[in-house]
Formats: C-alpha cells, structure tokens, sequence
C-alpha cells in the first residue's frame, strides 16, 4: 500500500463532514465534531447553521474554539443565547444532525461516557453526560465519533449515558424518546457504521482505505452486520486538507 | 398521574414550592440597598459548610474564580456542587476538600484538554461521592423550574438510560399525549456564584455573550454572590436595561474582583490562561501537587491581587486580553497537541 499522505484524523474529519447537508443544523461539541462542522461549512454546505449547546448559535468560527462555550462559538454569530433556549430548539425538532463522543458503545449505538466498574466506587470515572443525553435523546440524527477496540465495542454496557436504540426497533419511543429520532452514523479509525433498519443494530457501511473486514470484526466484542459489498470511504481531498490546515493551524486536533 | 418509573438518586437541592415562597418572602429584600463587600466577606456571609452551591458560566467560561479560590483559603467543607458543567471551579474544590458531593451533569472533565486527574481520584477513591447523575439541559431545566417556583418540570430526555435510572426524575404517562415524560424536580441552590463584567452596587447584573443557565440559576438560587470587572453607576445599567440579566433583588453580594475569572475566560475580555490551566492539571496528578498548587496560588496570597500578580502580572493579563481580541494566537501546549 502507498503512503497515505493524510493522517487519520483528516480522514475523519472529512467522512464527518461529506454527512453534513447544506441548509441544516448541527449541534456541535469541541475537538472533532467542530472541525466537521466547520469544514462542510467551507465545502459543500455554507448555509449548515451550526448551534452550540452553552447558546451560541450561528456563528461565524474564526478560529477553532475550545470549549463549547468558548466566545468563538459566539463570534458574529446570528445570536448569543442561552442553553434553555438551544436545548428548547433542540426538543422542539429543530435540530438535525448532533455530534456525541464516546468511551463505549453496544449494539445499538447506546453509549457511555460515565463510569466503567460500580457507579457508587468506580473503577474508572468519565465526566457524565453533558449534553449528550440530550442530544442523544432529542436531535433528528445522532452521529457518533470514537475509537474502535474491544474494550469500547461492547456487547452489554457497564451503564448506558445516552440513547441509542436502546433494545431494538421501537424501544426508544416505547421509553417516551420523541419519533424518528436515533444514532445515524457512527464513525471509528476503522469505518463508518450505519443501524440496520429492521434490527436497529449496528451495520458497517464503508472501511477506511487499506482496512480489512477482519480488522472491523475483530475489534468489536459484538457481531457486526457486514453487508455483501462494502466500499472505502474517499480520502481527503488537496483542497479538503488544505482547509483543514486554515481550521486548526496549530494542528491542536488534527495533528502535526 | 401514573408514576411509570422513578431514579434512585439523591434529590438535591429541592423543596416544597410554597416553603421556598415563604423563605424568599422572609430573607430576600426587596429593597435598593448598597450590596458591595469584598470577596472574603461575601464568602464569610453566605457560604457555609454543608452548603449545596453552582456557579454561573460554562466549564471554563465566566467562573467566579476568586470566589472559588476564597473558598477554599476559608476551609468550607463538606460542600454539595452542582456538576452542571462543572469543570475548573469543581476540579479546584474538590482538591482542595472543599467539595465532597457532586450531582454530575459534566463533571471530572476539561473537555479538549483532558480528563480532571483531582475530580477522579478523589471520586474512585471514595473521597467525593456522586450522589446523582444528570444531563446539562436536566440541570438547567430544574433551575428553571425553581425559578418558576414549580415543583417539577417535564421534559423528553434521559428516559430509557441509566443516567435517568441515577438521576431524581421520575417519568410519568403524559395526559394530553399519553406518551411517557420525564419529570424534573426543581433545584434550588443555597448559593449561586457569578462573575459578570459590570454591575452596580446594589447587585443589577450584566452579561455580555451567552447566558448559559444563569438567568435561570440565579432565579434558583437562595443566596447570590456577583463578583464583576467593575462596579458601575447605576445610571450605565438604566441606559441598556436589556442586557441585565441579574436584577438587584436576586442578589445578596456584589464584589469588584478585575481579572475575576482567571484563569478562565471573560469573554470580549481576556482568553483562557492555558499556562496555568495546564499547571494545575499537572500538578493535580499527586496530592503533593496539588498541595503545592494551593500553597502557592491561594494560601500563600494574601488576596486575589496578589494571585494576579503570582500568575504573570499585568504582563500576562494584557497577553490574554489580546488573544481573546484575536490580535494574538494563543498558546498551545506541546503535550496538548494532538499527534
């Protein structure tokens, strides 16, 4: 294989920011998601209004922000709100796609981002929720980024943080989650994964250039829906990375 | 209404609407009175051990850090923390012992900055204990229904997950839709604490950017504490009575603290110090560290000037007010930088 002349993280960045559509909003954390946003902003979506769940609601993101809620996610931004006021849009379905992280996911795209071991004596302690509840709960489609091992693909959660399909195909509004609502992509240093319609569990949808079927199985402890023909995602594009570079000049996300 | 499930965390922070009512009408006045004291006073009179506390802002944004550090240098103990997007403020208090019950919205956390090492050890070692989980818009949302003065509010969130399963929500068969709604009850701090970049002295508070909670927050709070760059003549606060968010009868003390947020962001006035920001989460990776860190940044200062001074002076101040300008880029750690 030649030398991709991209690093991981641009890689990323891009598969996130091509499932971003011109004219909808996004709800938006630090790091990654950011990045996406921002870069389908410069590409083939400059009317993505882009809402950050501390108020800041269409801004125009001079340089990458920190936090979410940092005054860049407020710069020349149509408004400087409140979060009733984002997390009111956000049940009231004005928000289309949401960006989560991830320390672990099951089968049905639930995630955890609080604890590993006993809640009450932890083994590990993550921050909690945040907004990811949120966002998991209320935004049209979820699209979740993280690492891909066995440790974080995992069969049973020691505690799900946020929603995903929870046990299957109607289980989420059963549980009072509003319709049509769920975990749309999820995307790994391995390949983008899409929910099987009448299962609701977790299908891969596209490997990464030079990953193998084998690589995708076998860092997940549970099986994965591999369908007959999977294609590669497309690397970044020159112009793509030459973007990239414009976002985070100091490579504080996306690397040297 | 039919209670269709219930969490089994600890309920924070709540009472009865009509107690809540009277205790306002007996302790909060109405009247336009001179609120100014110093840090140490506002800190004396209105916190105390066993206190259940928020502070205004977002994670590193707007934090009332000298109000935090005072905290501290009193020795309160025993404090309940809202983790409602708590980072700095709560990773700060929990070191130092000041903190030892947190409701977890986010907490334990600096977002792109790493994972608190303080807020966790002191958390897997049994030293702080979570006694709820939360998500930020359940926090904030439970503000508001105490600023309502409601006892509950519903909302679409955390059913079907175990953060609802440790929260103190209930989920309840909606009457009108005949859906299941997660219902949450409201939460009133003791005590509030905000940094604002002006105010006057009888406590009419503006903010400039985003709000986050804290209209909401400081409408729940029993006792509030603004700290702000400068105390203004009334007459700046009449002339754009659309930016208070705070009027004076919410609020109990009013400090002038300049540079009251270091080392967090005041936003249109000075950037994140990421210098001090990353000493304190090297620092905090032992206990020595961390005893190090508060012997020289709030025991070893007599005041929040001398810590300013500690920090970098005027020299590092007008640094930070240039890169929040965008006239300067700012710095990045090495071991920050990702790849």
């Amino acid at each position: 294989m030649a030398e991709a002349r991209y690093t991981p993280t641009e890689l990323l960045a891009c598969v996130a920011a091509r499932l971003l559509e011109d004219g909808k909003s996004v709800f938006v954390g630090t790091g990654l998601p950011m990045i996406a946003a921002m870069l389908a902003q410069r590409t083939h979506a400059p009317n993505l209004l882009i809402i950050f769940e501390a108020g800041g609601i269409g801004p125009q993101v001079p340089v990458l922000p920190i936090s979410v809620g940092d005054s860049r996610t407020f710069y020349r931004a149509v408004s400087a709100s409140s979060m009733h006021d984002v997390m009111s849009a956000l049940q009231s379905g004005y928000v289309d796609y949401g960006f989560l992280g991830a320390a672990a996911i099951d089968p049905y795209g639930n995630i955890n981002t609080t604890v590993f071991g006993d809640w009450e004596r932890p083994e590990v302690r993550l921050p909690g929720s945040g907004g990811a509840n949120d966002i998991g709960s209320l935004c049209w489609r979820t699209i979740i980024m993280m690492r891909q091992d066995r440790r974080r693909f995992l069969s049973r959660l020691p505690f799900i943080t946020t929603p995903g399909y929870l046990t299957g195909p109607g289980a989420r509004e059963a549980a009072g989650l509003p319709e049509g609502t769920g975990p749309y992509r999820v995307i790994t240093q391995l390949g983008v994964y899409g929910f099987d319609e009448a299962t609701r569990r977790l299908m891969l949808i596209s490997r990464h250039p030079g990953v193998t079927i084998e690589e995708i199985q076998a860092n997940s402890e549970f099986e994965i829906i591999i369908p007959a023909d999977v294609p590669e995602s497309a690397p970044p594009t020159p112009e793509e990375q030459r973007i990239l570079r414009e976002i985070d000049p100091t490579g504080m996300v996306i690397g040297g | 209404m039919e209670i269709l499930k219930e969490g089994h965390g600890e309920l924070v922070g709540w009472h009865d609407p009509d107690e809540h009512r009277q205790w306002v009408r007996e302790n909060k006045s109405r009247e336009l009175k001179d609120k100014t004291m110093t840090v140490a006073e506002a800190v004396e009179k209105f916190v105390h051990d066993g206190d259940f506390i928020a502070c205004g802002g977002f994670g590193h944004i707007r934090i009332p850090m000298a109000l935090i550090y005072e905290i501290i240098r009193q020795g309160r103990r025993n404090l309940t923390m809202a983790g409602k997007t708590a980072v700095h403020d709560i990773d700060i208090l929990i070191g130092a012992g000041c903190v030892s019950r947190v409701e977890v919205a986010y907490s334990f956390g600096h977002e792109l900055r790493g994972l608190s090492p303080a807020g966790r050890r002191a958390v897997e070692t049994g030293k702080c204990k979570v006694v709820a989980e939360i998500s930020n818009a359940g926090y904030q949302w439970r503000f508001l229904a105490a600023a309502m003065g409601l006892p509950f509010i519903p909302a679409r969130i955390l059913m079907g997950t175990d953060t609802f399963e440790k929260s103190s929500a209930k989920i309840v068969r909606d009457p009108w839709s005949g859906k299941p709604v997660c219902l949450l009850p409201a939460a009133y701090p003791d005590v509030a604490m905000f940094h604002v970049p002006r105010c006057d002295k009888y406590g009419n508070a503006q903010i400039d950017g985003i709000l986050v909670e804290d209209f909401e927050l400081s409408r729940a709070a029993r006792r509030v504490i603004v700290t702000t760059e400068e105390i203004v003549d009334e007459e700046v606060i009449r002339r754009a009575p659309d930016r208070t968010v705070i009027p004076f009868y919410l609020v109990d003390a009013v400090c002038e603290v300049p540079y009251g947020a270091h080392p967090t962001q005041m936003p249109y006035l000075y950037f994140f110090d990421e210098e001090h920001i990353r000493e304190w989460l090297t620092l905090s990776r032992t206990e020595e560290g961390t005893k190090a860190y508060f012997d020289r940044y709030v025991f070893g200062v007599r005041d929040f000037e001398e810590y300013l001074e500690r920090v970098g002076g005027i020299r590092k101040l007008n640094y930070l007010k240039r890169v929040e300008q965008l006239r300067e880029s700012m710095w990045v750690p090495e071991e920050g930088r990702n790849g």
